[in-house]
């Protein structure tokens, strides 16, 4: 038995349609284009040296928050150890700089590939435990990662492999690439950096993978059931995680030209999951949000010469505050409210116009 | 073709499933019984969720309890589960394309068989509907198009019905019904609702306690006595 014809056709076209960009997706290409070419050209020229460098990390975090935000809001497992795999990526981005002389990109792209391997171990454990437990496991590696550092003193440009040098202002210098080597080039390259790895994790998310992480995320059982390998798509996810965040800290070496072992703390770790949670987990645009707050709100904080302990209270409440007003995270909360707001102050306009009128 | 030889599932001192020993022979076959009969069981052995403890599942020369779970499916295994498992944030299109990704049907098949299944069901909503905005009778039938998308050979279906009001469940009795015509694969049906059993289902299995208490023609398994006492024994209601 055939339902009636039309119901066909419109699937048909549908499923049509949604191979092809609609004007929907070619509105939001163009808007993301014209963003993406004010970051790059405009801002930079608009700013000091001092919001550029902010920026610079603004758009490094941006990558290692989404790293987190696919982890927990795709796939729905919480890693408190993506500080930790940031630490890793920046540390063997710097020896790979010290020890050869291979191109910058390069060395980014073997320090992703490095590091997603690391990740997968780090993985391993999301395959038998998940909720609390697995974050307890990777703040726990996230920790023991930092006091290996710590005990070696994080390599900071010494010759050998765990090369140290006691100069306060480190030793060479990590390398830039040579085509970005003042601050405004190297954050237009860190923008460019960021945007490939959003590109990258967008396809992933509009893809198999992508189904298959909202199958386990709904029900490993089901998911299962779907013919989905949750080990290997797990495993994936870690991977890849772990990929954009090891290149984000190869980045980070760059824009310092020194590491230190209190830029990746334990700590840390636990605030970058509260950001991201503000920022919103179910939206890539959340990972950018997420790091605007990480970086832009500590600079504020200190330019106006408050504490900067505030910024834990800060975070502290804003994260309540989303999860018990908008799960969604603040990228849809904030326009939501604004347009509420709008729609309310209209209503007001009309209302004290309509008395206006009405009244001789 | 599915044979199940001296079936055993243990969980500590429970025993769910007690030697169940049956062959389903095609098309539509009903799978009854009272609450705690064994019935999900079954089919979460059939899908690898649980180990049993004795006996064997061979499914058209497969011997199904070797292939690890997740390649059951690749190999044409479906099933829905009690609850809607659709997934909530893809589109109707998303969530059977899915199926069809891990299945071990051509790619280049995807898009016509997708949309075949999905108008197979009837859905009221379009293919690019979100599935967390559909009706409930709708995401029952979009868990339909995924267990018959992507060459299934064997498709278990756990209350289909389950919250759906008569007229919803007369449409799926209807897809049901024409499922073994559709893929040709061997249906399993679960459900409390006889008259869903007995439109869809030739021949019917009854467990009680974990044991088979009748396995034959639908009509002259409901009319069996051992059943009858099977059901007003231990649920008054029925």
């Amino acid at each position: 038995m055939r339902v009636s014809a039309a119901p066909r056709e419109a699937g048909v076209q549908a499923a049509l349609s949604s191979r092809r960009p609609d004007n929907g997706t070619l509105v939001r290409i163009g808007v993301i284009g014209a963003l993406l070419a004010f970051v790059l050209v405009a801002l930079p020229e608009m700013l000091s040296v001092y919001w550029i460098d902010v920026l610079t990390a603004a758009a490094i975090y941006a990558v290692v928050c989404l790293g987190l935000n696919l982890l927990v809001g795709r796939v729905g497992l919480v890693s408190l150890g993506q500080m930790a795999i940031l630490a890793l990526g920046a540390w063997i981005a710097a020896r790979l700089d010290f020890a050869t002389g291979l191109p910058f990109p390069v060395v980014l792209l073997a320090t992703g590939v490095l590091t997603a391997l690391l990740g997968m171990l780090v993985g391993l454990p999301a395959l038998r435990v998940s909720g609390l437990y697995l974050a307890l496991i990777t703040l726990m590696l996230a920790g023991a990662i930092t006091v290996v550092l710590t005990s070696t003193n994080f390599p900071n440009g010494g010759g050998g492999f765990l090369g140290h040098t006691d100069s306060s202002f480190g030793g060479n210098g990590i390398r830039r690439p040579s085509i970005a080597t003042s601050d405004p080039a190297y954050y237009r390259y860190a923008v460019l950096v960021a945007a490939v790895m959003f590109l990258v994790a967008l396809l992933h998310v509009r893809s198999t993978p992508g189904r298959a992480w909202a199958a386990i995320r709904q029900s490993e059982p089901a998911a299962l059931a779907a013919g989905v390998n949750v080990t290997l798509y797990k495993l994936w996810a870690f991977a890849l995680a772990a990929f954009m965040t090891g290149i984000a800290g190869g980045v980070l070496g760059g824009s310092a030209g020194n590491l230190y072992t209190y830029q990746f703390s334990t700590q840390s770790s636990i605030t970058l999951l509260a950001v991201v949670l503000m920022g919103g987990i179910f939206s890539m645009w959340g990972a950018v949000v997420a790091a605007i707050l990480l970086q832009l709100l500590p600079a504020l904080l200190d330019n106006w010469g408050a504490p900067p302990d505030l910024l834990t209270v800060i975070f502290g409440v804003g994260v309540l505050q989303v999860l018990v007003t908008a799960p969604e995270g603040l990228v849809v909360q904030v326009p939501r409210d604004l347009t509420n707001l709008g729609r309310l102050l209209m209503r007001l306009g009309r209302a004290a116009g309509a008395r206006a009128g009405a009244s001789p | 073709m599915i044979t199940v030889g001296d079936l055993t599932v243990r969980f500590g001192g429970v025993t769910p499933i007690d030697g169940m020993t049956v062959t389903f022979p095609g098309g539509t076959c009903g799978l009854i019984g009272p609450n705690g009969a064994g019935k999900t069981t079954f089919f979460n052995v059939l899908s690898g969720f649980v180990r049993p403890a004795a006996g064997s599942v061979t499914a058209f020369d497969r011997d199904l309890l070797r292939m690890a779970d997740y390649r059951r499916a690749r190999w044409g295994l479906r099933r829905t589960f009690q609850t809607e498992q659709a997934i909530e944030e893809l589109s109707v299109y998303e969530n059977v394309a899915m199926i069809h990704e891990h299945s071990k049907a051509e790619r280049s098949s995807r898009r016509a068989a997708v949309n075949d299944a999905i108008e197979f069901v009837g859905l009221e909503a379009g293919p690019d509907a979100r599935v967390g905005t559909l009706s409930a009778r709708d995401r029952r039938l979009v868990e339909i198009a995924r267990a018959v998308v992507g060459e299934p050979r064997v498709i278990l279906l756990d209350e289909p019905a389950a919250g759906l009001p008569d007229t919803e469940t007369r449409h799926l009795a209807e897809v049901i019904r024409r499922i073994p015509e559709q893929t040709g694969a061997l249906t399993i049906l679960v459900d409390h609702d006889m008259s869903l059993v007995s439109e869809c289902c030739e021949t019917t299995a009854v467990l009680d306690f974990g044991k088979l208490i009748a396995f034959g023609p639908t009509d002259q398994v409901l009319r069996d006595e051992t059943v009858i006492a099977a059901y007003l024994g231990t649920e008054e209601e029925s």
